[in-house]
C-alpha cells in the first residue's frame, strides 16, 4: 500500500503490470558483457580459424566448430579483428563507408567482437545503422492470419484482407496440427484474391512443413530455429547441420526459408552457461549465416520480455536486430509476441525498427483480433491497424501497410471467402455454408463465426493429404468455378519456383508476379537523399486516410440547420444609454458562418445572451465587427460604442469575452477560449455577468471548465472557422448596428 | 551469368524438371493436365544460377547453401528426410553419419551435402 495517492495511481498503471529484474549475469540475465562471455580473439593457420573468442580447436564446440568452418571468412578475419571496435561501430553511422565494406569486416568478426562493436552504438545510432545495413532497399511487413475456430472461410477472408492492405507476407498456423493443410490452402487462396500478392507459410513440425510446400499449399518457411549454446540447441533437437541440411533441403523444392533465432532463449531453457544474450545471439546469427540461410527473424521474438525485464533489453533487441543486418542477412524484426501492457511502451518499443524500416518491420502483425492469434502473440493486431496507417502518415515513413477502404475490404473478403467455399466444395471438402461466408466477411473474429464440424474437418484434411491432393487441385478447382484470376494468380506465384528468384536474400513477391530481392533492390543508403525514399504514388497512398476529409469541406455555413437574419441598418455610433450592453460579433456571425464550433445556431446563442442581459434589466445592442477577427479586439471594440463600457464580443466558432471600454484590446473582465465547453447556458450566464459588470454589482466569475482533450479535438475545425471568418474582415469598413430576428 | 530475377529477364533459359519451358506453365495446360505440381519445381540447373548470382552478391554462404540445394533436387523427400532425422541430435553414430555421406555421394553425387554431413559426424 502506498501512502502517497499518486504512487498508489502509478502502481495500477499497465507499465506496471510489466516485470522488471536486476541483471544475473551467472545465469544469462544480461544483455550485454557477462563476465562469462569470453574476449574477442581470433587465430587463423593455413586459412583455418583455429581460435575462436579465445577457444583453441580442440575445445570447439559445435557451435564454435560451425561458425569457424562456415561463418568466418579466414582471409579477412585477421586484419578485420585486429581493428578497434569503435572504429568499427563509427564505420556503421558514417555515410561515406559503403554498406558492402561493412559486410565485408563482419564476416570476418567473431561473436564476442560483434557485441563488442554494437555496445559502442546508443540507441539513435543503432537506428541509423539499421537503416544503412538492411539488404532490401524497400522496408515491408509480414502478418500473421490465423483463428480459434480454424475457420477457412475466415482464414482466406483475414489473409486477403492483409495482402489488401499490403503485407507481403503471410503466416499461418495450427491448433490442432492435423488442419494444417487447409488452414495453408486458405490463407494461400485468399493471399492471391486481391489485386496484390504475398508468400504465404504454414508454421508446423518441420516433415509436415517441408510436406505442405512440397504440395504447393505454402511458399516459404520460417522455423528454423537457432540457439546461441550447445546444449540449447540440443534440447531444441537440432544441430547446425540439420538446420543447415534443411535449408537447402527446402531451396531444392524452390521454397523460400528463413531462419528463427533471438535473445533470452537460452536463459529461458537453462542452457545460457552464464553468457550475455547479446554474445549468444551473436552466435546464433552466424551459425544461420554459416548455414547459407538468406534471412533471420530475430528481436527476441517469444521471449521478448525477458530482455525487456532487464536494464538496455529494449536497446538489446536493437542490437540484435542490426547483428542480423550486419551479417547480410534478411530481417524479419520481431515486433509479434507480446511486448508489454502499455501502450507507451510498446510503441515507443516499434519505433526502433519502424522508423529505420527492416526488410519485415513485424515477423507477424496479427491482422486479426489478438484473441484468435494461435502464435500466441498480437503485440499489434487488427485493431491497431488505423494507429499504424496514422503513424505511417506522421513519420512519412513506409511501414509496409496502406490504409484501406471498407468497401474494398468487404469486396476481397467476400470474394476469397467464396473462393475457398468453391475449392471445398469441388474437392469434395465439409461444405462452407453462404451463411459462413457471409460471416467471415463480416467477422471482427471466429466468434462471430458458426462453428464447424471439426470430426469432419480433421478427418477430410487427413484424407486431403492421403490422397496426395496438392496446389495444382487448388487450381484446377478454383478455375471450374469462376476463379480462374485467383487461379491464375496462385499458378503464377508456383511458377516462380521453377525460377528459384524467391531464393535470394530478402525476397518478396510484387504483384506482375515480380520478385524484389536484396538483388534487384539493393539497400545503398549513402545519407540523405540516398536508399529507399518514398515515391510521390506511395507518399499519396500513405497519405490518403479515409478518416481524413478534405478541409475545405468543413465549417460550410448551412450547417446549422436553421439561419439568423441580421440586418445591417448602417455605422454604429458610440452609445449614450448606460443601460446598454453591446454585443459585438465577428464579420462572419450569421452570415459566412451560421454555427459555433460545437454546432450552436448563431440565432441561438445571440439570443441566449440578450436573454442573459435582460435577466438583470439591461439593455443588449448588437453590432457587427468588420475591421478584426481577433475575439479580444472584437470585444474591444464593441465596449468603445458602448454607452456603459461594458460589452461581450463574439466570434463566430463561439469564443467569447466580456471587455471595458477602459482595458487594453487583449486584456478583459472575462474570457471563454474554449468554445467547445460553452453551452447555451453559458452564454446566458455570459450575459448576465457583462450586465452586472454594468451596474457595478459584484460578479461571480462563470466557471471554468478544463477539458484538456478540447484543442486537441477541436483545433482543425478552429483554424478552419477562424479562417472563414478572417475572410470576411473588411479593414475599412465601420462596425455596423444590426437589427436581428 | 544470366540477369536477375530470371522469371522476368531470362524465362527462356528456365524449364520445369519434366523439360517444359517455362512460357508453357500457363493455366490451360494446367487444366488439360500438362502440369502437374511435380512440374511446379526448381531444377538443378536454374538453383546453380541463382548460386552464380549469390556470389556475385557476395553470399558466398548462400551460395553454398543453393549449391547443395541443387544437389537434392533428386533426392526423394523420404531420404532427405532420413539424413535430416539422423542428423538431429542424439539420432546417429558417426558411423551411421558417414555412411549417409558415403550413399548420398555415391547415389547422387551430392559432394557438398556429403561434406556437411561428414562435418556433422565430427
Amino acid at each position: 500500500m502506498h501512502q502517497s495517492k499518486r504512487f498508489q495511481a502509478r502502481a495500477g498503471r499497465d507499465i506496471n503490470k510489466d516485470s522488471y529484474i536486476r541483471e544475473w549475469p551467472e545465469t544469462g540475465l544480461i544483455l550485454f558483457h557477462s563476465p562469462c562471455d569470453p574476449l574477442p580473439q581470433i587465430r587463423v593457420h593455413a586459412g583455418r580459424v583455429v581460435e575462436l573468442d579465445g577457444t583453441p580447436e580442440a575445445q570447439f564446440d559445435i557451435l564454435d566448430r560451425f561458425i569457424a568452418r562456415r561463418a568466418i571468412d579466414p582471409a579477412v578475419a585477421e586484419a578485420a579483428m585486429a581493428m578497434d571496435s569503435r572504429e568499427i561501430a563509427r564505420m556503421l553511422v558514417d555515410i561515406t563507408t559503403p554498406r558492402a565494406e561493412i559486410v565485408r569486416l563482419f564476416s570476418g568478426l567473431t561473436p564476442a567482437k560483434i557485441m563488442q562493436v554494437v555496445d559502442c552504438l546508443n540507441v539513435v545510432e543503432m537506428m541509423m545503422a539499421l537503416q544503412k545495413m538492411r539488404a532490401r532497399r524497400t522496408p515491408s511487413n509480414q502478418a500473421h492470419v490465423t483463428n480459434k475456430k480454424e475457420n477457412p472461410a475466415l482464414l482466406a477472408a483475414d489473409a486477403a484482407e492483409a495482402v489488401e492492405r499490403g503485407f507481403a507476407e503471410l503466416e499461418t498456423t495450427v491448433g490442432v496440427a492435423r488442419y494444417a493443410p487447409f488452414n495453408a490452402m486458405a490463407v494461400l487462396v485468399g493471399s492471391q484474391t486481391g489485386r496484390g500478392t504475398a508468400l504465404t507459410q504454414c508454421a508446423v513440425e518441420e516433415s509436415l512443413g517441408l510436406r505442405l510446400a512440397l504440395l504447393g499449399l505454402t511458399t516459404y518457411a520460417e522455423t528454423l530455429s537457432v540457439y546461441g549454446t550447445a546444449q540449447a540447441f540440443h534440447d531444441g533437437d537440432d544441430s547446425p547441420w540439420s538446420k543447415a541440411f534443411l535449408a537447402s533441403a527446402y531451396a531444392s523444392r524452390g521454397i523460400k526459408v528463413r531462419f528463427t533465432s533471438g535473445t533470452g532463449s537460452e536463459a529461458l531453457m537453462g542452457h545460457s552457461e552464464g553468457k550475455s544474450m547479446i554474445y549468444l545471439e551473436a552466435r546464433c546469427l552466424m551459425a544461420i549465416k554459416g548455414a547459407g540461410s538468406q534471412g533471420v527473424q530475430n528481436g527476441s521474438i517469444s521471449c521478448i520480455a525477458l530482455p525487456e525485464s532487464l536494464p538496455g533489453g529494449v536497446r538489446g533487441v536493437l542490437a540484435e536486430n542490426l547483428i542480423a543486418e550486419l551479417l547480410d542477412l534478411e530481417l524479419a524484426s520481431g515486433n509479434d509476441a507480446m511486448a508489454s501492457h502499455s501502450q507507451i511502451r510498446k510503441a515507443a518499443k516499434l519505433m526502433l525498427q519502424f522508423l529505420p524500416g527492416t526488410d519485415f518491420i513485424f515477423s507477424g502483425y496479427s491482422s486479426m483480433p489478438r484473441e484468435d492469434n494461435l502464435f500466441g502473440g498480437g503485440n499489434f493486431d487488427a485493431e491497431d491497424l488505423d494507429d499504424y496507417n496514422v503513424l505511417q502518415r506522421d513519420m512519412l515513413a513506409d511501414g509496409g501497410l496502406r490504409p484501406v477502404r471498407e468497401a474494398e475490404v468487404l469486396a476481397v473478403r467476400r470474394r476469397a471467402a467464396g473462393a475457398i467455399q468453391a475449392v471445398f466444395d469441388e474437392l469434395g471438402l465439409p461444405p462452407i455454408g453462404t451463411e459462413e461466408v457471409e460471416a467471415a466477411v463480416a467477422a471482427r473474429s471466429s466468434a462471430d463465426m458458426p462453428d464447424r464440424d471439426v470430426v469432419a474437418d480433421l478427418e477430410a484434411a487427413e484424407r486431403f493429404l492421403r490422397e496426395g491432393r496438392d496446389g495444382v487441385d487448388v487450381i484446377r478447382a478454383l478455375a471450374r468455378r469462376g476463379f480462374a484470376d485467383i487461379a491464375e494468380k496462385i499458378l503464377a506465384i508456383q511458377r516462380l519456383r521453377v525460377s528459384g528468384d524467391y531464393l535470394q536474400t530478402s525476397s518478396v513477391v510484387l504483384p506482375g508476379p515480380r520478385v524484389l530481392s536484396a538483388v534487384n533492390d539493393p539497400n545503398e543508403y549513402r545519407g540523405p537523399g540516398t536508399g529507399y525514399q518514398l515515391s510521390a504514388e506511395r507518399l499519396r497512398e500513405i497519405a490518403d486516410l479515409p478518416q481524413a476529409p478534405d478541409p475545405r469541406t468543413i465549417g460550410q455555413a448551412g450547417a446549422a440547420g436553421e439561419s439568423l437574419h441580421l440586418e445591417e441598418t448602417g455605422a454604429a455610433a458610440p452609445g449614450t444609454d448606460r443601460r446598454e450592453i453591446v454585443v459585438a460579433v465577428g464579420p462572419a456571425f450569421g452570415s459566412a458562418l451560421d454555427s459555433t464550433l460545437l454546432g450552436l445556431p448563431h440565432r441561438q446563442v445571440l439570443q441566449a445572451l440578450v436573454e442573459g442581459i435582460e435577466r438583470e434589466q439591461m439593455k443588449a445592442r448588437v453590432i457587427k465587427i468588420y475591421a478584426t477577427s481577433d475575439c479580444g479586439f472584437i470585444g474591444h471594440a464593441g465596449a468603445c460604442l458602448s454607452g456603459s463600457g461594458i460589452s461581450i464580443g463574439i466570434q463566430s466558432k463561439g469564443t467569447t469575452v466580456i471587455h471595458r471600454q477602459d482595458l487594453e484590446p487583449l486584456n478583459n473582465l472575462e474570457l471563454f477560449p474554449q468554445a467547445p465547453n460553452l453551452t447555451l447556458e453559458s452564454y446566458r450566464v455570459i450575459g448576465r455577468n457583462a450586465a452586472k459588470y454594468a451596474k457595478g454589482e459584484p460578479v461571480l466569475p462563470v466557471p471554468i471548465q478544463i477539458d484538456n482533450m478540447a484543442r486537441l479535438k477541436y483545433i482543425v475545425k478552429t483554424t478552419i472557422l477562424h479562417l472563414r471568418e478572417t475572410e470576411q474582415v473588411r479593414p475599412d469598413k465601420p462596425a455596423q448596428e444590426l437589427r436581428y430576428a | 551469368m544470366p540477369e536477375y530475377p530470371l522469371a522476368e529477364k531470362s524465362p527462356e533459359i528456365l524449364k520445369t524438371p519434366s523439360g517444359l519451358a517455362f512460357a508453357e506453365i500457363t493455366l490451360d495446360a494446367v487444366l488439360e493436365g500438362k502440369v502437374r505440381m511435380e512440374d511446379l519445381r526448381v531444377t538443378a540447373e536454374a538453383l546453380e544460377l541463382q548460386a552464380q548470382v549469390a556470389d556475385a552478391a557476395g553470399r558466398r554462404q548462400l551460395g553454398e547453401n543453393l549449391r547443395r540445394a541443387a544437389e537434392l533436387v533428386v533426392v526423394p523427400e523420404e531420404q532427405i528426410l532420413k539424413i535430416y532425422q539422423a542428423l538431429r541430435p542424439g539420432r546417429a553414430s558417426r558411423a551411421e553419419l558417414l555412411g549417409l555421406a558415403a550413399e548420398l555421394e555415391r547415389e547422387f553425387g551430392a559432394r557438398r551435402c556429403a561434406e556437411l554431413i561428414r562435418e556433422a559426424a565430427g
